[in-house]
């Protein structure tokens, strides 16, 4: 399945990524991925859900190139710049390296020296005050709140101008408050025509702020708006547990079914 | 006063010991920030001790037991490194498996060939003050190389070194980075190893990145600052070595854990103590005691 196209094609934003018909495995495992078909336009904005093992990580790898198919193809627009923005629970926090520093790792020049040429360090000054954090560029990245750390890669993924920015799990380990403005800060990303794709476990955070939903358990189980995807049958068969889906404020809102007693006697 | 002080300097194996030394523990600073921090704090001692069952094989054999161990050293790093990129095998695990089961061929040799053991003691314990010109040469031109290697190479190395899974995905080839790292790693143990001694190497590698990381927080001073500790390190223990009559290996790394001794107290002053937290823990923390009080 993939997601929903409209027919008149000549329309369309171009393409950037087009998965067709993939399978993945490591090594002589099970299948992680299967016969999953995902296109990914200029301008897309995608969340992947689905329980943890589903496969979400490996799509963002198959969409990187880090992870190679064993049947399937992938087509890539040639000049496709990507941004990546990894777990932040896989950072070593106590690492010596400030914020300035952290950014500038990943500019892709052939600059042989070690320190910034003056338009690298205008061009990642540029980015930490777009996305709010140009004040710190000297800290250390331990001594940032949770939404700080989260900006710092971020603008490191930003440094090489991406059309693509994928990201995973930014939302994971953050609070409510955190939360909302790392999607925020995506949301006004996507309007300034960036595409992105990322992965999270926070369904009611994904239903209020992304567009478009695809949820994986190994396979695509459900792809389209929240309203198409977050529906009980769709997220009961990506879990494989019972869920309600309360509709609050025109959104659908994901809650626990709760535990029925009687059901079990 | 004067004539005490410049005394060392009027024996030539004294004053290439002591361009040795520094070199050396320069050399071993700025590695050693890329060994401890990629949590390999164990690579220059169990490289030294892969180094033994090299230089016993080539003994035994009759040919040079410094080519030997050189090519045995490489060889050791690379499948230290080749085996800890493998996520099921942490990097001390690779050093423990590779580096023991040479020194243990190094032991069965020793056994075998009893004629091996002079040579062998040489080249594990070194020999400190009998250094040569050829020796300075040695240590100045794999400082030289390391150091244009580290500056061309710096931007991928750190990124290679903080997040090698991420590093790889933005282009950069972060397993050649790994093998380069331990050739120069190599390299600078076993020219620094002939004439410096095993302890020194190991102490070498991580007490100067060790003091000054807790000194800063940047990774361009921590370079800096480590190289210089180290190279301060070596050249004040040989001196203080000569003048005490003390072991040189073990006169500098007791000034290199004296450097210690006064940055860890500093950098504890400066409220530097909640390294290893994370600001957010840290303030919960703060906030329990405070809620406790």
């Amino acid at each position: 399945m993939s997601l929903p196209e409209p027919a008149d094609v000549a329309t369309l934003p171009a393409s950037l990524i087009n998965l067709d018909s993939v399978t993945c495995r490591y090594g002589s495992g099970p299948n992680v991925l299967e016969d999953i078909s995902v296109l990914v336009r200029s301008g897309t904005f995608i969340g992947l859900v689905g329980p943890s093992g589903s496969g979400k990580t490996t799509l963002l790898q198959a969409l990187l190139g880090v992870v190679r198919p064993v049947s399937g193809s992938v087509e890539r627009r040639r000049d496709l710049r990507i941004g990546y923005v990894p777990q932040v629970e896989t950072i070593n926090w106590n690492f010596p390296v400030t914020v300035f520093e952290a950014v500038l790792m990943a500019a892709r020049s052939t600059r042989r020296r070690p320190w910034a040429s003056p338009a690298e360090r205008h061009r990642v000054a540029e980015i930490l005050d777009q996305l709010g954090i140009g004040e710190l560029s000297d800290r250390h990245i331990r001594q940032l709140s949770g939404g700080q750390q989260q900006r710092v890669f971020i603008a490191r993924a930003l440094l090489s101008s991406p059309d693509l920015l994928l990201l995973d799990e930014p939302t994971s380990g953050v609070d409510v408050r955190t939360r909302h403005e790392i999607l925020h800060l995506l949301g006004d990303l996507h309007a300034d025509g960036l595409a992105i794709v990322l992965t999270t476990h926070d369904l009611n955070g994904i239903a209020a702020h992304l567009p478009h939903v695809i949820c994986l358990h190994t396979r695509i189980m459900g792809a389209g708006s929240p309203h198409e995807v977050l529906t009980p049958e769709i997220l009961e068969r990506t879990y494989g547990a019972p869920m309600d889906v309360l509709l609050h404020a025109g959104m659908p809102f994901v809650v626990d079914r709760p535990h029925d007693r009687s059901a079990t006697r | 006063m004067w004539h005490t002080l410049a005394e060392p300097f009027q024996f030539a194996f004294l004053r290439h010991a002591l361009v040795v030394c520094t070199v050396a523990g320069a050399l071993c600073g700025m590695l050693g920030v890329y060994v401890t921090l990629r949590g390999m704090s164990y690579i220059g001692h169990g490289l030294s001790h892969a180094i033994f069952g090299g230089a016993a094989m080539c003994a035994a054999l009759g040919i040079n037991v410094f080519a030997g161990a050189v090519i045995w050293g490489l060889a050791s790093g690379l499948g230290v490194s080749r085996i800890s990129r493998r996520r099921i095998i942490a990097p001390d695990a690779a050093i423990g498996v590779i580096t023991t089961a040479s020194f243990a061929f190094g032991i069965a040799l020793l056994g075998l060939y009893s004629r091996v053991k002079r040579s062998i003691e040489a080249t594990v314990f070194g020999s400190v003050l009998g250094v040569s010109r050829g020796d300075v040469w040695l240590i100045v031109g794999v400082a030289v190389v390391t150091t244009v290697v580290i500056v061309l190479c710096y931007r991928r190395m750190l990124f290679a070194t903080f997040d090698p899974e991420v590093a790889d995905v933005f282009g950069v080839r972060t397993a050649r980075l790994d093998a380069l790292l331990m050739l120069l790693l190599s390299g600078a143990i076993l020219s620094s190893m002939k004439v410096l001694g095993v302890t020194l190497i190991a102490a070498a590698l991580v007490i100067p990145p060790t003091v000054a990381r807790l000194l800063t927080n940047s990774f361009a001073r921590l370079l800096v600052l480590s190289t210089a500790i180290g190279g301060v390190a070596g050249l004040v223990g040989m001196y203080l070595s000569y003048h005490l009559d003390i072991s040189s290996g073990a006169c500098i790394v007791l000034v290199n854990f004296a450097v210690f001794s006064v940055a860890y107290p500093l950098a504890s002053w400066r409220g530097r103590s909640v390294v290893g937290e994370r600001p957010a823990m840290a303030e919960q923390v703060r906030a329990d005691r405070a809620r406790a009080q």
